[in-house]
């Protein structure tokens, strides 16, 4: 097992060699997107020797829509409907902590009911975003009917969504104070209704995909990241548990309520792409287990959002928060000199830091195996533009 | 969904309706019926009686009854009847266009979806000649870099191939359109053309991803073709005849070769499946890897052509697998002998070809949902799996069947006088 070190100076040997070998004939480069099947809005180029990959080199930007730069010509609560634009499939979560760190900023305090379902909303919006990458990844793979299960499946999130937020999908919901509107009456049987039914379909996931020898046989020791290594390269989320490292912002940094539920950090110890994208299945079966107790616990009424004043303002200062996103840790640093507008806006995101890790995996692996170790990184192309 | 014309007026709808019909009764008159003459002056007729059948009086049938049963009959034992309608490319397209229909319905109903609903008001049955206009009205787009003669050649090729192929199926006793000794060699050697087209459009795309799948497509068709030849040598074995129709034969003599030759069957399940580059073994067409594969530059019906064929071949090899491991036609006779009591002209339909129709009709449509199933529950290989599994695996499985079907042939069990031969 060569060293993180060892990669990276082989790699830019190679990036060297290449130029070389391409005088020479012998490599074919393939602009992988963003026009092509298996990439999305991002594109990477490989060279292929034969069926082996022997560079690569991601080119992300084709999505900014500079998010960052944005926020700091609105207020803080204008700020809402765009920022969970990168990633509409989970858009409870990059708008939470958003708030999280206004909430900070301002020293606003959070109704206890507002605080549950916050995480309620955001445990679903997990789901729906799961759901949806894992019916690519199995698209990805060929497997068309691992992708109209899941793709359906999210139905049932999404419909509860859509009673809890009135929009299917992009919600606009987490606001600096709370939630914009309380929960509708039956959403709690209705939700543990759906949460029981899509336990049952998790089974019948794992014996149609996970537990498919096929399946294996193409990811089972395919681009292992080493436990080492996934912490030099600093990848979050999904990945890092799958090499070893429970690490889940929930556990080591909890906010709002998270305390306050019992849950297991899930993770695989072997770092390949088996691991990498059985992981987010786990991560989908704790959810359901999360969500039963939040619902469980949460307070029958109360307020859920604490009303700030039109244009509202703070003290000069700066705030960080983060939570655990469908991709990872995903962290707002938020500056401001004491407008209602924000002076700074950094958002730091979990697809990013996993895209580091991508021409390291791909490297030496076979053109076949490009798909399966490219979205097994859990990497949401509009997310890490911003 | 159907969008109306506001301001329809019923006056102008009629109106076109008697345009079209007039117009179609100018082509009729003016192109159709000459062109029906000329070619009926050309074709030699049969003698109907004692006098010679002129091309007025074969018009006539259409009225004459006593004169439609024998000029029919003479028709569907002409050549071209057989090439163009039935065991020929007719039969194997009607084939084609059902498992398409089929495949849909049946994977949507795999997958919790509806699939084509709205063609054709009934369960979308319609979807799939909405699918081919669309097609031809498609403009062909032809890569600059392109060498177009092949381009232009291999599609229409990749069809006539696979239409060749289904000339040696035999339907029924006697219905075939070649029935050569060598029948089973020749299916071989026909589908060793495969490889070649998809490597010859490959290479006249001139681009990287069907350059790519080109190569993928050899080297999967080569490694499964040794498998796909052996297992079907051992039922050669038994049967102790190439011709097809003499394999039938002798398993109606003794018993379907399914049951004897387990392993051979299933090896050559597999690689016809490889053959047929459906998954879990399309990587000449993987999508997420290599866009289309060799067929990622085709547009229009060139795309169309090849889907065609492709199907064909579905139904060739099913149609062999039949023949091969389920006993072709054999079958109990399941029609009456006369469907009119009491009748005692000549006889319309032979009960005997028609039950044997429908049971190879049926066991090869058993086999096609077979090789439907995959693309419901199996993701894609990879190639060196693949490499592995047909170069390693699937050869040795073929020939432990080969040992038992020499083991079968001398220990006086089948071949000729055998324990269990009939």
């Amino acid at each position: 097992m060569a060293t993180l070190e060892e990669k990276i100076e082989e790699t830019r040997k190679l990036g060297l060699q290449v130029v070389k070998e391409i005088e020479e004939d012998r490599l074919m480069t393939l602009s992988v997107g963003p026009q092509h099947p298996g990439s999305g809005h991002f594109r990477f180029t490989i060279k292929v020797d034969g069926d082996y990959i022997v560079y690569c080199d991601p080119d992300p930007g084709y999505v900014h829509r500079g998010e960052e730069k944005m926020c700091e010509y609105r207020n803080v609560i204008q700020n809402i409907p765009h920022l969970e634009r990168p990633v509409i499939h989970d858009s409870n979560n990059i708008t939470y902590s958003y708030s999280l760190a206004v909430e900070d900023l301002m020293g606003i305090q959070v109704p206890r009911r507002g605080q549950f379902i916050r995480a309620i909303a955001s445990e679903l919006n997990r789901q729906v975003y799961t759901l949806y990458w894992l019916a690519i990844y199995g698209i990805f793979l060929g497997h068309s009917t691992m992708f109209m299960w899941p793709a359906g499946d999210r139905e049932l999130f999404i419909d509860l969504l859509e009673r809890l937020t009135g929009a299917r999908v992009t919600h606009a919901y987490n606001i600096p104070g709370g939630v914009r509107n309380d929960m509708p009456e039956g959403f709690k049987q209705r939700c543990l209704d759906h949460i029981r039914y899509f336990e049952k379909r998790l089974k019948e996931y794992e014996d149609i995909f996970y537990n498919m020898p096929l399946f294996r046989q193409r990811t089972e020791g395919v681009a292992v990241l080493s436990k080492e290594d996934a912490v030099k390269l600093g990848v979050t989320g999904s990945v890092l548990r799958a090499s070893g490292i429970p690490y889940d912002i929930r556990k080591v940094e909890p906010y709002d309520v998270y305390n306050e539920v019992d849950f297991k950090v899930q993770y695989m110890k072997t770092g390949d792409s088996f691991a990498r994208s059985y992981v987010p299945f786990l991560d989908m079966k704790e959810s359901c287990n999360i969500m039963r107790q939040l619902l469980d616990k949460m307070p029958e009424s109360g307020e859920v959002r604490t009303k700030l004043q039109p244009n509202p303002k703070g003290p000069p200062g700066e705030a960080y928060r983060r939570v655990e996103s469908g991709r990872g840790a995903l962290g707002y640093h938020i500056v401001s000199d004491g407008t209602p507008r924000p002076y700074r806006v950094k958002i730091s995101v979990g697809s990013f830091r996993n895209l580091l890790a991508l021409p390291y995996l791909l490297v030496g692996n076979k053109l076949a195996d490009m798909p399966a170790v490219y979205w097994s990184l859990n990497y949401w192309p509009v997310e890490a533009d911003r | 969904m159907a969008s109306y014309i506001e301001s329809f007026r019923f006056g102008e709808f009629v109106g076109s309706v008697l345009w079209l019909v007039f117009w179609i009764l100018i082509i009729i008159s003016l192109v159709g019926l000459p062109l029906i003459f000329i070619v009926l002056f050309y074709v030699p007729l049969p003698p109907l009686g004692d006098e010679p059948l002129t091309p007025y009086l074969f018009l006539t049938m259409v009225v004459d009854p006593t004169r439609t049963v024998p000029i029919a009959k003479y028709l569907i034992h002409t050549d071209l009847f057989r090439v163009a309608a039935f065991p020929g490319f007719t039969y194997a397209a009607l084939f084609a266009a059902v498992t398409i229909f089929v495949e849909r319905k049946f994977l949507a109903k795999m997958q919790l979806r509806y699939g084509p609903l709205y063609v054709g008001k009934i369960e979308g049955w319609l979807q799939l000649a909405a699918d081919g206009l669309k097609l031809i009205s498609k403009e062909i787009i032809i890569p600059a870099a392109a060498d177009k003669p092949i381009f232009w050649a291999a599609p229409i090729a990749f069809v006539s191939v696979a239409a060749a192929a289904a000339a040696l199926i035999p339907v029924a006793p006697g219905w075939v359109v070649a029935d050569i000794d060598v029948g089973l060699v020749a299916v071989f050697a026909i589908f060793g053309f495969f490889p070649l087209i998809a490597l010859l459009f490959s290479w006249a795309s001139n681009s990287k991803y069907p350059f790519i799948g080109g190569l993928r497509a050899l080297h999967q068709i080569i490694a499964f073709e040794i498998p796909f030849i052996i297992s079907a040598l051992s039922v050669v074995i038994l049967a102790g005849t190439l011709n097809l129709t003499g394999i039938v034969e002798s398993q109606i003599a003794s018993y379907w070769f399914v049951f004897f030759l387990p392993i051979s069957a299933f090896v050559f399940y597999l690689s016809s499946l490889a053959e047929l580059e459906r998954i879990p073994f399309d990587l000449p067409e993987a999508e997420s890897e290599i866009v289309a594969g060799w067929i990622t530059e085709t547009s229009g019906m060139i795309y169309g052509l090849i889907q065609l064929g492709t199907y064909l071949k579905l139904y060739v090899l099913a149609a062999l697998f039949v023949v091969l491991f389920l006993g072709g036609w054999s079958g109990p006779i399941i029609f009456p002998e006369e469907i009119i009591p009491g009748y005692t002209g000549e006889k319309i339909y032979n009960h005997v070809t028609l039950s044997a129709i429908f049971w190879f009709s049926v066991k090869t449509f058993g086999v096609i949902m077979l090789f439907l199933l995959p693309r419901g529950i199996s993701p894609r290989i990879r190639i060196d799996i693949l490499l592995h599994t047909g170069w390693y695996k699937l050869i040795v499985l073929s020939f432990i069947n080969m040992f038992v079907a020499l083991a079968l042939i001398y220990g006086g069990i089948l071949g000729p006088e055998g324990l269990l031969v009939r």
